[in-house]
């Protein structure tokens, strides 16, 4: 069964057994508009919850991606990297960022769920 | 998030468009790359033969072309100038970019810097062919130390950026030279992109402070944020909501009791200069905008010059070279030992931008301390006479006075489908450049306006009447025509998101394509 | 006031408006402590008149450079600039136009930049090119920050061949950001011998070096490349791409260039141009402006500002750089100069400078007492001289002929460089020119 939660910088964390993948929710792919580049971290790169694990970029606007758990990280979508475009078209499918194998598999318990994400999103405005 | 969205629909040309033969459109004339134009082994100079001479190149002779076009100097006049007829300028209009200071360039400036004595000058000539050039460097470093109550001056700095860079740097040497380095720059969240960057430059971390609900650094805030390891304050004065920072007295003395240095930004300097002296009000470091301030040219983005003003504890650690008044007249100094031995160092190939030094010492002379003191006054005048004729229909941000330029958000474009970026796209039709746009960033879909002093009452009332009515239209729902705008420039909305995804920088010659078999 | 359009009875209904009695009412945040009566110390406004002459007393105590025979370079280079090319940059809607951040209104100048962009490149034989920094002493200390970026080494070797003033500018960046500069020892027609390690992010070599000499740097690059580090290859005189094989051909990764020579004026050190390029794939961490081409809603060709996300404006503390202004009008200048010359224009000036520099070097070899230390150059050598040439470019000076600076200007501790003299020719010099230098200089020596 796979989890999917959410954090307040609006990334999405999918959890399957040990590992998650990471991506930015609609909300935040709208706001930045459209995507023109995305930055990775390299394969095994360990990342830390609450600071920066990638970049994603709109003509206007950067924006930090911070890694929602803490861990290493297995692989990168390197289709984003060469379209971007994926992140607006797909931001929950194709859109993804990482896959991260988690330090602590309990560490999205602390997370909002679907609902929780919606209710914070609504009050944004 | 900036609120900026780019919606670039493709809207067809409007229904009376007739279309030519060359794409021209009267007095607006399509123009191809100087690439696209080439004439190969033409030349527009004509230069002679050079003498027989036996080449001491040391065989690195470029053995393959560069790939340079040729022209005649008829057509590439014809370029530039129609290239010149498709930009705007504030010789064409009011140019109401906040922040920015796009006041009249009056031609003066640029006969005398054109003198020969001047712009023919070497900047490694023998000291005794050069005296005029050392005077002409102290009297603008006189009048700008005048102007700022500052004992000292450095004159090199390049750009805002780069004199930011320069204080930044002597409050970090001054720190280091009394064994007291810090860590912490504190910069107000509404702070102009370059303030952070410099202080990253200099390897400082950045702590923002936020503003108050009057728009000013919230001095608590700012307080509970000092201490021992902070270096310094950077604030702009006014500050980029166009306000003036009126606890600037507190925050100095709360700055200088951590003992942490007090820079200020001086982009915005035109609304105080002549009548207050940033040394009054206890700035340690200003840099100054000449091409702001002083009326030096954009010239479409540069060059530009920021020298800047020190207070005595900085001062010794200037950047070479320095101009002093030694036993024989003006010297210049290149070299760190004596009196300049803790300078932080040269931060430019040579003594600073001095065609801009001759430009603003026009501007300066020209005015004089009466003329300076009425700028302040008429760019402030100007800019609240926008805030009360546009009041009514935009949403001010801080309501009440303002210095130089006033500052709206896009609270009054609520629920009309119409952004702050269309806003300003359909005041281009108008034939205004818009203001600043999404600047700064402490309030949403900011417009940012600062007319100047060199704007007429009748500017000010055609561009207020212009902005009114967009408002109104707006407002009455007619949301299509401004996401159109602009339609009659020499280019429509342009696709940034292309450009950036798959940049093209430079012009290629087209691969030579064969001729399909079938 | 004549660029003041507010007249008093402008102000008075202003006021009326905005519902304030004096204009001090709208200066009430000031703090009373920094409220001023009356003006500064300085004096009252003049015309136009008064300023010019006050200004040209100024400037009539300067020796200009083309008022006695000249040969000084050290990286900052006297050309003719053509007559249309201060015409068209005067044009208002090139001076008084901003940073083409509304690109619909600024097509002339993305457009423009878009041609110096690829002038710059073909030039410089790179795949990019940015729309200009401050100068080319500047270019090269950002040139070193972003080699520590990509690299992410924190080690950057200056030849001792590299401008004083740039390893100078070099050397202050460096010592606020962290990053370790080491500066070889300056040997003037001795190659350096450069060590690349594991820590260098860079080796910075000028081409042709501060003392004129010409060098391949293929091999340095090849060895800069095995050992993980990138080469850049500052030019200080750009009209030398003219004559010489271009740094890209020989493996450059950056180009940190000087392009005042083309389309500027001496001006005393300053406004002056700075050229950046760079391979492509690093563009990402480029500093500066980059224009790039698109098109708009109509699908027509047009220019805009591109991967802004690197500068200061969007990025803010983790920008590439701070810069903001840069050179714009230098840059078209430069643009203008360069279009009218073409290639055959550029070519035969590039020759007509190596030309001067060879025909000055034989005279001047042939006095007595003088000797060529550079083998290799283009318009630029260095002359060992049986004096001090300080005291010879005095004595020069006095007979009115500025002929070259002495590098003990720029190396204070050296007394075994106090002999050598840097010397320049352009097209803009003489043969008349050139027979008062060899002639003066003999009886200078004499």
């Amino acid at each position: 069964m796979t989890t999917l939660r959410f954090t307040k910088d609006h990334e999405w964390v999918r959890q399957d057994g040990e590992t998650v993948v990471i991506g930015i929710t609609d909300y935040a792919q709208q706001q930045l508009g459209d995507i023109v580049y995305v930055e990775l971290p390299a394969a095994g790169t360990r990342v830390e919850a609450g600071k920066e694990a990638a970049v994603v970029e709109s003509a206007k606007a950067a924006s930090e991606v911070y890694a929602p758990v803490s861990g290493e990280v297995v692989a990168v979508n390197e289709a984003i990297a060469d379209d971007p475009a994926k992140v607006n078209a797909d931001p929950l499918g194709e859109g993804w960022f990482l896959t991260i194998k988690l330090d602590d598999p309990k560490a999205l318990d602390a997370l909002m769920d679907e609902a929780a994400y919606a209710a914070f999103v609504a009050e944004q405005g | 998030m900036t609120g900026w969205s780019q919606a670039l629909s493709v809207h067809p040309a409007a229904a009376d468009e007739t279309a030519t033969l060359t794409g021209n459109r009267g007095l607006q004339l399509e123009e191809p790359l100087l690439f696209e134009q080439d004439s190969p082994g033409h030349c527009g100079v004509d230069l002679p033969e050079p003498p027989p001479h036996k080449s001491r190149l040391g065989g690195l002779e470029r053995k393959s072309p560069i790939g340079l076009p040729g022209l005649s100097e008829p057509q590439i006049v014809r370029h530039f100038t129609r290239l010149s007829q498709k930009n705007y300028a504030i010789d064409s209009g009011i140019y109401p970019l906040g922040s920015c200071t796009m006041k009249h360039n009056p031609r003066l400036n640029e006969k005398l810097a054109r003198l020969p004595g001047f712009a023919d000058l070497h900047p490694l000539q023998p000291a005794a062919t050069i005296k005029g050039a050392l005077e002409l460097i102290d009297t603008l470093a006189h009048w700008l130390k005048m102007l700022t109550g500052m004992p000292a001056l450095a004159l090199s700095p390049a750009a805002g950026a780069h004199g930011e860079l320069c204080g930044m740097m002597t409050i970090r040497a001054a720190l280091t030279a009394r064994g007291d380095a810090r860590q912490r720059i504190l910069v107000p969240e509404s702070a102009h992109g370059t303030n952070p960057a410099t202080a990253a430059l200099c390897g400082y971390a950045i702590d923002p402070i936020a503003a108050n609900a009057r728009g000013r650094v919230d001095l608590a805030a700012l307080k509970a944020k000092l201490g021992s390891d902070v270096a310094a304050l950077m604030l702009t004065n006014p500050n980029t909501c166009g306000l003036f920072e009126d606890e600037i007295l507190e925050i100095a003395a709360a700055v200088h009791a951590a003992g942490a240095f007090f820079y200020c930004d001086g982009a915005n300097f035109n609304a105080i200069v002549g009548k207050v002296r940033p040394a009054d009000l206890g700035i340690d470091a200003l840099h100054i905008n000449l091409h702001k301030t002083f009326s030096t040219p954009h010239g479409g983005g540069g060059p530009g010059s920021g020298p800047v003003a020190l207070a005595a504890a900085l001062a010794p650690h200037a950047p070479l070279p320095w101009v002093v008044h030694g036993d024989g007249g003006l010297e210049l100094v290149e070299h760190a030992a004596g009196p300049t031995a803790q300078s932080i160092g040269r931060l430019k190939g040579f003594h600073g931008q001095m065609g801009m030094f001759v430009r603003a010492l026009s501007y300066m002379m020209s005015h004089g301390a009466d003329g300076l003191k009425q700028v302040a006054e008429d760019a402030v005048l100007n800019a609240n006479y926008l805030r009360v004729r546009l009041a009514g229909a935009l949403s001010q941000s801080y309501p009440g006075t303002c210095m130089h330029e006033v500052l709206f958000d896009d609270r009054f474009l609520k629920d009309t489908g119409v952004t702050t970026l269309d806003f300003a796209k359909a005041l281009i039709d108008e034939g205004f450049h818009p203001m600043t746009m999404y600047f700064p960033l402490v309030v949403h879909g900011a417009l940012l306006i600062e007319p100047t002093e060199t704007e007429s009452k009748a500017s000010l009332d055609q561009f207020a009447d212009t902005i009114n009515g967009l408002a109104t239209r707006a407002r009455n729902g007619d949301t299509a025509s401004f996401h159109a705008a602009p339609r009659l420039t020499p280019r429509r909305r342009l696709d940034e998101t292309t450009a950036a995804r798959k940049p093209v920088l430079r012009w290629r010659p087209e691969p030579i394509r064969q001729e399909a078999a079938d | 006031m004549r660029y003041l359009p507010l007249t008093p009875s402008d102000r008075q209904q202003m006021l009326a408006t905005v519902g304030a009695t004096s204009i001090d009412d709208l200066f009430a945040d000031v703090p009373k402590l920094a409220r001023r009566d009356g003006l500064v110390d300085l004096p009252l406004a003049q015309g136009e008149l008064e300023v010019e002459r006050a200004l040209s007393r100024m400037a009539a105590k300067n020796v200009s450079a083309g008022s006695a025979p000249f040969f000084i370079g050290g990286g900052v280079y006297r050309h003719h600039v053509p007559a249309a090319v201060d015409h068209l940059i005067q044009r208002g809607e090139f001076l008084t136009s901003y940073t083409p951040y509304q690109p619909e209104l600024a097509q002339g100048t993305l457009q423009s930049l878009f041609e110096f962009q690829t002038q710059v490149a073909l030039l410089t034989g790179m795949e990019v090119a940015n729309a200009s920094l401050y100068d080319g002493a500047t270019s090269c200390a950002e040139a070193v920050a972003m080699a520590h970026r990509i690299t992410r080494r924190s080690k950057a070797v200056l030849s001792g061949g590299l401008h004083p003033h740039y390893r100078e500018v070099c050397e202050t960046y460096a010592q606020f950001s962290g990053l370790e500069v080491r500066a070889l020892k300056p040997t003037p027609g001795v190659a350096d011998p450069i060590d690349i390690d594991n820590e260098t992010a860079c080796v910075v070599v000028q081409y042709p070096d501060f003392f004129g000499e010409l060098r391949d740097c293929s091999a340095l690059a090849a060895r800069c490349h095995q050992a993980g580090a990138l080469l850049v290859v500052v030019v200080t005189e750009i009209v030398s791409l003219g004559a010489v094989r271009s740094p890209g051909e020989m493996g450059a990764d950056i180009v940190a260039a000087e392009g005042q020579s083309i389309g500027n004026a001496l001006n005393f050190g300053g406004p002056h141009l700075g050229l950046f390029a760079s391979r492509e794939q690093f563009v990402r961490q480029m500093p500066g402006r980059l224009v790039g081409q698109t098109t708009d809603a109509d699908g027509k060709r047009g220019w805009v500002l591109t991967l802004s996300t690197r500068e200061q404006h969007i990025r803010r503390e983790k920008a590439t750089s701070n810069i903001c202004t840069n050179s714009g009008l230098c840059a078209l200048a430069f643009t203008i100069h360069l279009a009218l010359l073409g290639e055959s224009g550029l070519t035969r000036l590039a020759k007509l400078n190596h030309a001067a520099a060879c025909i000055l070097a034989d005279r001047l070899a042939a006095v007595p007492g003088v000797r060529i230390v550079t083998r290799n150059f283009f318009n630029e050598f260095v002359v060992r001289l049986p004096i001090p040439a300080a005291d010879a470019v005095t004595a020069l000076t006095d007979k009115d002929v500025l002929g070259g600076v002495p590098l003990s200007r720029f190396y204070l501790d050296r007394a075994d460089l106090a002999d050598l003299l840097l010397i320049a020719t352009t097209e803009t010099a003489t043969p008349e020119d050139i027979d008062i230098f060899s002639d003066t200089l003999a009886e200078v020596l004499q």
